[in-house]
């Protein structure tokens, strides 16, 4: 068999003791500049980049995930090699290393800042370069021509969103180039990370993207198990799931509704919401909290499915079963609707690829990687479901995969809750103290509605977390939304931006 | 589809009942809010929803309130895209460095008589996130703040129930 560039670039190495699942490497600039041509080329496909005070690491797959790696260039002294300058997908990220850890990559083709925005008192590292002027303005990418006009929207938008900015260049309606400014949301998540206890922390998680807390729960609780090789019992991983996927229901639809409520059809976001309503009340009642926060907790979950919640799920899940298929079929029949959303706002396919684009966005545009089943984790390996994926890459696509995700999730919903194991829901977390290492590394990658979220961690002897890197799957959807938009109309970025509905607070962290 | 239109017409509204206003609130508004410039809004409100740095959590809750359970607009309050069509500022989150001065220019955009409410455990105090180099503190922190809305995220009812006070308000002489 042909050795494959992941191979070239891991093999005969010796992974760190200390890491798990998957092995960590540390590499030389020699290596490290092979990976960016392999990047380049499509033959590995960028998961994570993320900075510490003396160390660049990188979380390396095979296109479909089926090997993963981290490698890792350590002893940087300020300065190491881009990898944005072959490879530009890692382009923001290697903006955010400099912020965050001091450490500039040489030869990348954009060097502005990106979440710093001058106005923070302090640093996130003492080797950071010093604040900048709040006055220093931004320089957003030059655009030249006759005709073309700008409209700066944000942070501040019309409806109730997250802040962020845009820059439209248009030629009459026609967008030329959208150029997008985020960081409003930072909120020194990982800083707040660093040194606190595991319950704390795992709190952080939770709240590092809202809308995403059970995933987010979820893969931090994966990376500490995998770093403490924390056997958790079976029941609370179909706990989990049943969460997980009860959480990208309730996502859907009101994703479903609101691009549809863009397009003016309120009909929709009416009936939608009244779904993701009840979706909550469900979850309020089988898990005491309509968002599920807080409800996974490394070593398992925080509370069982009793009666009355299983009774409670049945019944929704046997409600949208009835009620969705009439929606779908409204969508479907009403040409009008479709008019908007058929051929706009592209992305295509070799885009998605390029970025490795998780999600209902890549599964859109032909990536039909999903978490759940490449690296795959429990207990999805013995649940039946498909992963839809379409090639067309439109608004329409982005609607069609999260109908069809919807009926997947209600299907995975019913074999869960038809053969859900007994047994405790949690087990301590191991303390690793006692093994004599120092420190324990995890990598986790767990699919949310918005697709892949990946968290690192490093814990200490202590059972405190020393490092932790949560990435959201909007690091590699955000720029394609730049990309999507050109040559559509003004009028249609909300649509468009919505079919998206990536991020910020997870982008920004 | 007509079936689903059709069925719409028919059918009777799933909206419940509101909540009575919260008591606390009602007394917190009590001390900070001229009822007199209230009452001359009428039982109107207009509201500009302001993330200044939330983890989104708290969005989809005030999104909830305008779905068909909630239905806000019945009770003449309704969100709009401006501050300057707004009566009341919906706050969220800790208030990050980054959106500080967008909060400020959107409180100085907001023509008075004006009311803030602050909502969810960070926009409270920083919640969870306070202490952290990137957040100022909680949303009073950088605007005066009329009421607070707790929770993480306060559910749609705990929302409704807030803002149905600084409504109330308006009916209460002192």
């Amino acid at each position: 068999m042909e050795m494959t560039a992941f191979d070239a670039i891991t093999n005969g190495r010796t992974a760190d003791p200390d890491h798990r699942p998957w092995p960590r490497f540390s590499v030389d600039e020699g290596t490290w500049a092979k990976t960016a041509d392999a990047l380049r080329d499509g033959e590995c496909c960028l998961l994570g980049y993320w900075g510490e005070r003396e160390r660049v690491n990188l979380a390396l797959g095979t296109p479909n995930l089926s090997a993963i790696c981290v490698l890792s260039l350590e002893n940087v002294d300020r300065v190491f090699p881009s990898l944005a300058a072959a490879f530009p997908p890692a382009a923001r990220l290697e903006r955010t290393i400099r912020e965050m850890n001091g450490l500039l990559a040489a030869g990348a083709a954009d060097s502005r800042p990106w979440l710093n925005h001058g106005r923070w008192p302090q640093v996130p590292e003492a080797s950071a370069p010093s604040a900048l002027d709040p006055h220093d303005k931004y320089t957003f990418l030059p655009v030249e021509g006759e005709s073309l006009h700008q409209i700066p929207v944000g942070p501040v938008h019309a409806g109730i969103i997250e802040p962020g900015h845009f820059r439209f260049t248009a030629n009459g309606e026609t967008v030329v180039r959208l150029e997008e400014r985020l960081g409003y949301v930072h909120k020194g998540i990982e800083g707040l990370m660093a040194g606190a206890p595991l319950a704390k922390a795992a709190q952080l998680a939770g709240r590092v993207s809202g809308d995403s807390t059970v995933a987010y729960a979820l893969a931090f609780a994966r990376a500490v198990e995998a770093a403490t090789e924390t056997v958790v019992p079976e029941r609370a991983h179909w706990l989990r799931a049943l969460m997980a996927e009860l959480e990208r229901i309730a996502n859907h639809l009101g994703d479903i509704g609101a691009i549809c409520n863009d397009a003016a059809f309120a009909i929709m976001l009416a009936h939608c919401g009244i779904l993701r309503e009840q979706v909550l009340r469900a979850t309020a009642t089988t898990f005491g909290h309509r968002l599920m926060m807080d409800r996974i907790i490394p070593g398992g979950v925080a509370c069982d499915l009793n009666g009355d919640g299983r009774a409670a799920i049945e019944a929704l899940v046997a409600r949208i079963r009835r009620k969705f298929p009439e929606l779908v079929e409204l969508y479907d029949n009403t040409t009008s609707l479709q008019d908007r959303t058929v051929a706009t706002g592209i992305l295509r396919p070799a885009l998605a690829q390029r970025f490795a684009c998780g999600g209902v966005i890549g599964r859109a545009s032909g990536r039909t990687v999903d978490a759940r089943r490449h690296p795959g984790y429990p207990p999805y390996d013995q649940l039946a479901f498909d992963v839809p994926s379409l090639i067309e890459g439109d608004v329409n696509a982005r609607v069609w995969i999260r109908i069809r995700e919807v009926e997947q999730s209600l299907a995975l919903i019913e074999q869960i809750l038809s053969r859900l194991p007994e047994g405790a829901i949690a087990t301590d977390i191991r303390a690793r103290a006692e093994a004599g290492a120092a420190h324990t590394e995890g990598l986790s990658l767990v699919e949310g509605f918005r697709g892949d979220i990946l968290v690192w961690v490093r814990l200490r002897a202590d059972g405190t977390v020393d490092r932790c890197h949560p990435r959201d799957p909007s690091w590699f959807q955000w720029p394609l939304l730049e990309a999507a938009i050109e040559g559509n109309i003004v009028a249609d970025f909300p649509l468009c931006n919505k079919s998206f509905n990536c991020s910020y607070s997870g982008h920004d962290l | 589809m007509r079936k689903t239109l059709f069925r719409s017409i028919i059918q009777a509204p799933v909206t419940e009942a509101p909540p009575p206003a919260d008591a606390a609130a009602l007394a917190e508004l009590a001390a900070s809010v001229d009822a007199a410039a209230l009452r001359r809004l009428g039982r109107s409100l207009a509201i500009r929803e302001v993330d200044a740095g939330s983890c989104n959590g708290c969005e989809l809750e005030i999104h909830a309130l305008n779905n068909a359970f909630y239905d806000l607009e019945r009770f003449g309050i309704r969100f709009v895209a401006s501050p300057r069509h707004a009566d009341v500022l919906l706050v969220t989150g800790p208030v990050t460095w980054n959106m500080r001065e967008g909060l400020e220019r959107t409180y100085a955009a907001t023509p008075a008589p004006k009311w803030v409410v602050a909502v969810g455990d960070c926009g409270f105090d920083g919640g969870i996130f306070a202490g952290s180099y990137a957040v100022a503190g909680g949303v009073s922190a950088v605007v005066p703040v009329d009421l607070h809305i707790r929770g993480c995220p306060p559910t749609p009812t705990q929302l409704l129930r807030g803002l149905l006070a600084l409504l109330n308000a308006a009916g209460q002489d002192r």
